[in-house]
């Protein structure tokens, strides 16, 4: 087939990208300019948002229908030179998908001249050491290039100026594992299942406070409930689901009946939320809202790359912030103020990294404002200072009575 | 409790200093200019090293896209991004060790201080921190500091990737779980004497299977 074929073919079936923002992949592929000068692409398996694990399983069991996913997806978008991005910990996955590429070396699909035609392509494995933003598509170059793992400012996008600022297509593992069944069924094949938007099956990975954590592939737009209940088991004997990620840890929370609401993209966005890489984490009626908030905002403080300000000091303060709620010193005024933080950190970073704590810890205080604040209640009675109940709640009054 | 001073306005706990840089040069022992691009002539490299980093190098259209790499070879090798060995892998790439020092300080794996060759991860993430990770984690940590375990950095970790068999924890790249508090004892046994820990319950045995029979 011929690079337009593959483009036509990837852009009907409607595949959409695996690794969380969701883009058309064919319509991304077709954004390279066409022309002799180098042009990359860059498989991201640098997977690394909590609760994603689906690539890790491709990797390990599937790395030959990477591989091949990688080169026709090259040869659409006029690739010559590839890599893969892989987290550093994935040693196991690295050492198995560097024994996929050396034997597709060996047999000629990988290479010059390709199988004897006119096509060459070099496929390079590239491990990474440890750094969540290096996943980002823009600090992925960089990090490749051999620097920090800075994210740069769009425009210019990949296509257009990404490694080595040249044209460069980024697409996630599971999105590449999908393109070689799309080419050999087609992409009316690859349609009939899922929904008019979220075509194809996906793989999720369900974790937390399940009785049956795993990767489950599964029909998009499938009710979550049978996933979380009817694959992964629910949550443990006597327990109920308290929140629920649809998309990592980086998706706003949603709680026990939007699990009636169907697994797909266009449905968890309108639910406010987003469907990201795939990843559900269930947490249960035992757990304390206001740890889970904090450990996942000091996850994402520790992954800001400092680059840009909200993000680096709104990180920063969300952690201290709730720390504070965690001790008993916040006030439920300070409630507001960090529900305020996460507002000024969307849409005002570089990348979507401050958004990705934003989102969810703004969504935790106004779905469970109620035990964060009883939280603060009780915190504040254990430590001895008086009941905020006797000053109104007002921040101001409340510092100076813990004061006295 | 804050303490408030006389004017009434409470002490905030400020954030504390950062570490102090920490020192390149070294004991007194000459280690160049960090700064500048060493002179081949002057560093002696290993064969098998310079050979090892040049093979990386010829694998990109830039030699800096080396860099990572090089600097995993020179962990492996000498245990950490020590001094030394950043000015090995400089003077075989053609770069400033401060540039490469510049990298190894931002990424979670590249160690510019001798944390140990061995390397316990507890998974801490968010799916991880739901069932109770932190237990794992002070158990393994404490296990280790009682029985006095040499040379091996225990550290919590953000997701390793492995939500499905958490608690889980990564034991020089092998990843085993998922634990409980009371496996403590046996990881730390096992790295002291050089044996697997907790053999078939790592993700890479062949009859690894998760608890309730799925595969992982
Ligand atoms: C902080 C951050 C981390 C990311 N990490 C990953 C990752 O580990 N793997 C991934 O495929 N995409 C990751 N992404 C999304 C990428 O930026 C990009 O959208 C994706 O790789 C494109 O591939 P796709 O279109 O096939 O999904 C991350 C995004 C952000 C903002
Ligand atoms: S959160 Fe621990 S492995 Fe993902």
């Amino acid at each position: 087939m011929e690079p337009d074929e593959l483009l036509h073919e990837l852009e009907e079936s409607g595949l959409r990208g695996r690794g969380g923002a969701g883009f058309a992949m064919g319509k991304k592929a077709s954004f390279l300019p066409k022309g002799s000068m180098d042009k990359y692409l860059c498989c991201n398996a640098d997977e690394s948002e909590p609760g994603a694990f689906k690539d890790r399983l491709l990797l390990q069991r599937n790395p030959h229908q990477l591989v091949e996913g990688i080169l026709i997806g090259a040869a659409a978008a006029g690739a010559n030179r590839a890599f893969i991005y892989i987290r550093g910990e994935y040693e196991l996955q690295a050492e198995i998908l560097d024994r996929a590429i050396r034997e597709a070396y060996d047999k000629g699909y990988v290479g010059e001249r390709i199988l004897g035609s006119e096509h060459s392509i070099s496929l390079v494995l590239h491990r990474g050491a440890g750094a969540y933003i290096c996943g980002e598509e823009t600090a992925l170059p960089d990090s490749l290039e051999g620097k920090r793992g800075n994210p740069r400012l769009k425009p210019p996008f990949p296509a257009n100026a990404g490694l080595y600022q040249g044209p460069t297509l980024i697409n996630n593992v599971e999105t590449l594992c999908n393109v070689p069944a799309i080419i050999e069924n087609g992409a009316e094949w690859f349609k009939s299942v899922g929904t008019e938007k979220s075509t194809g099956t996906k793989i999720v990975s369900v974790s937390g406070n399940v009785r049956r954590p795993g990767n489950y592939e599964i029909e998009l737009g499938m009710p979550s409930r049978d996933i979380v209940y009817g694959l992964a088991g629910g949550p443990p004997e006597g327990r109920r689901v308290k929140c629920w990620f649809p998309g990592g840890s980086s998706a706003p929370v949603l709680v026990e009946k939007d699990l009636d609401l169907s697994y797909d993209f266009e449905t968890m966005a309108e639910a406010g939320s987003m469907l990201g890489s795939g990843s559900i984490i269930v947490v249960d009626d035992s757990q304390s809202i206001v740890s889970l908030a904090l450990r996942l905002a000091e996850f994402y403080r520790h992954e800001s790359c400092g680059k840009c300000t909200p993000c680096r000091e709104g990180t920063n303060w969300t952690v201290k912030m709730l720390e504070r709620v965690e001790s008993g010193e916040a006030t439920p005024a300070d409630l507001d103020v960090m529900a305020d933080v996460q507002t000024n950190i969307i849409g005002n970073c570089l990348c979507v990294l401050g958004d990705s704590m934003a989102m969810p810890v703004g969504s935790m205080i106004e779905k469970f404002r109620d035990e964060f604040e009883e939280h603060i209640e009780q915190a504040r009675r254990r430590n001895g200072g008086l009941p905020l109940a006797a000053h109104g709640g007002r921040a101001d009054e409340a510092v100076g009575s813990t004061a006295a | 409790m804050n303490d408030a001073d006389d004017r009434g306005v409470p002490d905030i706990d400020r954030i504390p200093e950062g570490p102090a840089a920490p020192d390149r040069i070294g004991t007194g022992e000459r280690m160049g200019d960090p700064a500048t691009v060493p002179d081949p002539a002057e560093v002696e490299v290993p064969d098998d090293f310079r050979e090892e980093i040049e093979r990386l190098m010829a694998l990109y259209p830039d030699r800096r896209s080396a860099t990572i790499p090089a600097l995993h070879a020179a962990q492996a090798r000498y245990g950490w991004c020590s001094p030394e060995a950043l000015r090995q892998v400089a003077a075989v790439m053609q770069v400033t060790p401060s540039y490469l020092s510049s990298v190894a300080s931002f990424y979670d794996q590249l160690n510019e201080q001798p944390v140990g060759r061995r390397h316990v991860f507890v998974c801490t993430g968010v799916a991880c921190h739901v069932v109770h990770a932190k237990r794992v984690y002070d158990a393994i940590a404490e296990e280790a500091r009682v029985t006095g375990l040499e040379d091996t950095e225990v550290r919590e970790f953000e997701c390793l990737g492995a939500c499905d068999m958490a608690p889980i924890a990564s034991v020089d790249g092998r990843y085993i779980g998922p634990l409980d508090p009371s496996d403590a004892p046996e990881i730390v046994a096992s790295i002291r004497e050089g044996r697997t820990p907790l053999p078939g319950r790592g993700l890479e045995d062949s009859d690894y299977r998760l608890p309730w029979g799925g595969r992982a």
